[in-house]
């Protein structure tokens, strides 16, 4: 049996790979601070939520939760469950911000949405499974200030990474 | 040098006015949640519950160690300079004699197997207006 594929889905899957390839990179460097991460492969979420559609944009997201989960071998791990969470909250979340217009907010609005969505939903299972304990409410500033930071930095370089491709574009 | 101030150019003009209100939304969120979350106010007093019930409400100025009867057996809890700590449970696990000493305002310990429950309170507890 030969499953088949379309022009659309070998897209998706180049893309996430690229996604999975920059949450790889992520995985090996060592944060400063445990739980903070830059999150830089959701540059390429926003990258196709621009170019393409949400649909395209949420296919390439949970398959990279997918498959960086099976390489780290995390797969069905807390971890996992930690970064689809956080995945899923921040679809949601720029499932919304997507309907913002476009004259007035650029990827970084976008971009800092998502990663308050991704860290909230993180949050939230913490909370609920993980520690049960009140203590995590401690954490809560830290997570958001990182929030803002690499969701702003991911924004501009999504945003100078879209404009590239506009000027690739009318250039040719 | 001028490449560097031809970037730092171009990257705020990429910025857009619904950006500046995100960002500075966000930090205003920011600014709220850590006045809210870090008080590093010192504690007045301590609250003991006894499973649903308020056992007592102590003054933290005065040593002393109070003892509970709870479903389990005697809980011991201890006030000393401003502090508080369970010093005796008769929980097998001792979570709570090991969370130690607690000294600011909203930080709590709890014996589940006693059912006993302590939680240290501040000069003004937030949600003190709606008990008005």
């Amino acid at each position: 049996m030969q499953i088949q594929t379309t022009q659309h889905d070998h897209q998706i899957a180049k893309l996430a790979a690229l996604a999975i390839a920059l949450h790889m990179i992520e995985a090996v460097i060592p944060s400063p601070i445990p739980g903070v991460k830059p999150g830089i492969a959701n540059i390429v979420t926003l990258y196709v939520l621009y170019q393409f559609d949400f649909t395209t944009a949420a296919w390439v997201s949970i398959l990279r939760v997918f498959a960086s989960s099976l390489l780290l071998g995390q797969f069905l791990s807390p971890t996992f469950i930690l970064s689809l969470s956080g995945a899923l909250c921040s679809l949601v979340a720029l499932g919304l911000a997507a309907t913002l217009p476009k004259r007035l907010f650029s990827a970084v609005s976008l971009s800092v949405i998502a990663a308050f969505a991704h860290i909230a939903g993180q949050l939230l299972v913490v909370r609920l499974w993980l520690i049960p304990h009140a203590g995590v409410s401690y954490l809560i500033p830290l997570f958001a200030m990182a929030a803002l930071f690499f969701g702003v930095v991911n924004g501009l370089i999504a945003n100078a990474i879209l404009q590239q491709t506009q000027n690739g574009k009318s250039s040719e | 040098m001028s490449n560097l101030l031809h970037r730092s150019k171009a990257i705020y003009q990429q910025l857009r006015i619904g950006d500046w209100l995100i960002i500075t939304f966000s930090l205003a969120i920011i600014f709220l949640l850590f006045q809210t979350l870090w008080t590093t106010e010192r504690a007045t007093k301590v609250q003991v519950r006894l499973s649903d019930k308020i056992y007592g409400t102590y003054s933290l100025n005065q040593n002393r160690d109070i003892s509970i009867q709870g479903v389990i057996g005697t809980s011991v809890i201890s006030i000393a300079q401003g502090k508080v700590r369970f010093s005796k449970s008769p929980c097998h696990n001792q979570y709570c004699v090991h969370q130690g000493w607690l000294v600011r305002a909203g930080q709590a310990a709890i014996c589940l197997p006693n059912q006993v429950s302590l939680e240290l309170i501040g000069e003004n507890k937030p949600y003190d207006s709606l008990n008005y």
